[in-house]
């Protein structure tokens, strides 16, 4: 055979491949969508759920995916931008942090199940919070920190030398350069890593399966005291989310809609996840734009 | 006059402590990461090896033994199935996902640069973006029902186990290997072109020859993630305690006996422990494709 037809049949195998990629990504998304959005009315989306009769909702499970997710940025972006703050400006090259880089790495390898069963033997035997949004909340924080660490570090190492030697030039000290220079110049990539690390967090489950628990207590919505047990503010109480939720239902659900809970809780988990996607996008675009005096 | 050159000592004493907080505080942070690595390590670690060390199963027994009924009388713990199991979803969904990842990343960066990527790009985040539990549930309601069918039988099983891990591990193993071809010198593509060479065989004799560990480092943090995926795989693929014999057979993985069981034995037992066992079995293979990882990227270096 020609070299030429050779060339054009592996280019159109590739080109076919990649299409197939794209039409896939479009299949499960109208897939998805086509399932479960019929089932998406207000009264699925606040109403808690039914174990046994149909027309049950997933209120509940919404919230506690929502607080759940603010419990965890509590912890990590005070942890996590510090990790990468300390990476990109403080680490020197060595033996040192090399291993912090491997620490990192492996952090980010370990499966979520792991990190889940880590979380039931300390956090929730160990240290006695129980199956609690809390648990919760910290092992999601072990599973979300080398991402944003990691994000953290480029957003830095992405500064200008410039802004930083300035800095130096003017007399002030490492933190105050780091806090007033670097910080407001990093911000608009470390809010969209921080969303789309969110985004991640929403769709977990498996870490969640033995941290903040596969049941949610009745709640009620009108205590807002957040050390009353049926307050849905109460962080020690257990709290089953969207997608253990998801998990839940698919596996061993008996109710007579069961398909249909699964399938419109599926469609708002990722309708949530993209729009997380997308407006990290554009926030990063806008406090880009607010931050520096470009257009 | 020479009092104004004197420094001013309350300005240098708040530099020293602004210099120390950032120091301390970002430090601490670092700390707590290693502290929390090792402690994974050490709590998993000890609670699996007492399994062996404390309930007297032999490793060879809890590794080679092919029957699992640990509520049976004699008990057996032999997690050979679930072993067997993880690894032949976790291969066959990366000979799956592997070759679709390198067309999309060579479609990317060498067929058609700019456009290519304006396409896939977003498809790949988005295909990234969607939780695995969903996955499970695509599985459950389209792969299960097409395998039944077309084959017969129940549809669960290892071929639908893969097939949903592949798609879970495509944007991965795509965006690695896209960084990887784009990273590549634009000397060489372009002197393969000036010899007369046809795009094919610039991809076939140059590109992927000198791109090979970076590529390989995207499969391999593709089966990372496989292997370490539970629910999704949990959903579709059956969980029948026992060494499969054909693709279509229902079967388990360890995650997926992990994430059944553990809710149901009690903390302490053998059962348990045998449980935690397989989670260090996971922690182990962890490090496995960490090192991996690290060696093709010493040779990429090269």
């Amino acid at each position: 055979m020609k070299a030429k037809t050779v060339d054009k049949i592996a280019t159109s195998v590739i080109v076919v491949l990649a299409l197939f990629i794209v039409i896939l990504l479009l299949g499960l998304l109208g897939f998805i969508m086509y399932r479960g959005i019929g089932h998406i009315s207000w009264n699925f989306l606040t109403s808690a759920p039914q174990l046994l009769k149909g027309g049950g909702g997933i209120g509940p499970q919404l919230f506690n995916s929502v607080f759940l997710l603010v419990l965890t940025l509590i912890v990590t972006i005070p942890l996590g931008w510090g990790g990468g703050i300390y990476m990109a400006e403080y680490a020197k090259p060595g033996k040192i942090t090399s291993f912090i880089r491997l620490v990192v790495e492996v952090l980010s390898s370990f499966p979520s199940i792991v990190i889940g069963l880590f979380g039931l033997l300390l956090l929730v035997n160990q240290f006695g919070l129980g199956f609690s949004l809390i648990s919760g909340a910290l092992a999601l924080a072990i599973f979300n920190l080398p991402l944003m660490v990691r994000t953290t570090e480029q957003a830095f190492r992405a500064v200008p030398k410039e802004q930083k030697e300035a800095g130096l030039a003017l007399g002030l000290s490492k933190w105050k350069i780091i806090t007033s220079i670097l910080l407001p110049v990093a911000l608009p990539s470390l809010i969209t890593g921080t969303i789309l690390a969110s985004g991640r967090i929403f769709g977990e489950a498996a870490a969640l399966m033995f941290t903040a628990g596969m049941s949610s207590p009745p709640l009620d919505f009108t205590d807002w005291n957040p050390t009353s047990p049926r307050s849905p503010l109460n962080p020690f109480r257990p709290a089953e989310t969207l997608a253990v939720h998801i998990w839940k239902v698919n596996s061993e659900g008996i109710g007579p809609d069961s398909k249909e809970v699964a399938a419109g809780a599926s469609a708002v988990l990722v309708i949530l996840v993209l729009a997380f996607n997308l407006s990290a996008r554009w926030i990063g675009r806008v406090v880009f734009r607010r931050m520096t005096a470009s257009k | 006059m020479n009092n104004k050159l004197k420094p001013r000592r309350p300005l240098k004493e708040k530099h020293y402590w602004e210099e120390w907080t950032g120091r301390i505080y970002t430090s601490i942070c670092v700390v707590f990461l290693i502290v929390v690595m090792f402690s994974i390590v050490y709590f998993v670690a000890s609670k699996g090896l007492s399994t062996f060390f404390q309930n007297g199963i032999s490793i060879s027994e809890f590794l080679g033994g092919k029957t699992w009924n640990p509520t049976g009388e004699p008990a057996f713990y032999g997690a050979l199935p679930f072993i067997t199991g993880s690894f032949i979803t976790t291969l066959l969904a990366a000979l799956i996902a592997s070759p679709l990842g390198l067309c999309a990343a060579l479609f990317m960066t060498e067929i058609v640069p700019g456009k290519g990527k304006k396409i896939l790009q977003p498809a790949i985040e988005l295909l990234s973006g969607i939780p695995s539990v969903v996955y499970g549930f695509i599985g459950l309601s389209v792969i299960v029902p097409l395998l039944r069918s077309i084959f017969g039988g129940t549809g669960v099983g290892i071929a639908a186990g893969c097939l949903v891990l592949a798609v879970m591990i495509l944007p991965t193993v795509t965006s690695i290997m896209a960084d990887a071809l784009s990273a590549l010198p634009k000397g060489l593509r372009e002197s393969s072109y000036a010899l007369g060479a046809t795009r094919w065989q610039t991809i076939y004799r140059v590109i992927i020859p000198t791109t090979l560990p970076a590529l390989l480092t995207g499969v391999v943090l593709g089966m990372a993630r496989a292997f370490g995926e539970a629910l999704a795989v949990q959903m579709v693929i059956g969980n029948a305690p026992h060494v499969p014999t054909s693709l279509l057979e229902s079967a388990s993985t360890l995650t997926s006996v992990i994430t059944l069981s553990m809710g149901n034995t009690t903390m302490g037992s053998v059962h348990n422990n045998a449980l935690w066992s397989m989670a260090l079995v996971l922690l182990v293979m962890t490090f496995v494709f960490v090192i991996l990882v690290r060696l093709l990227e010493r040779r990429n270096r090269v």
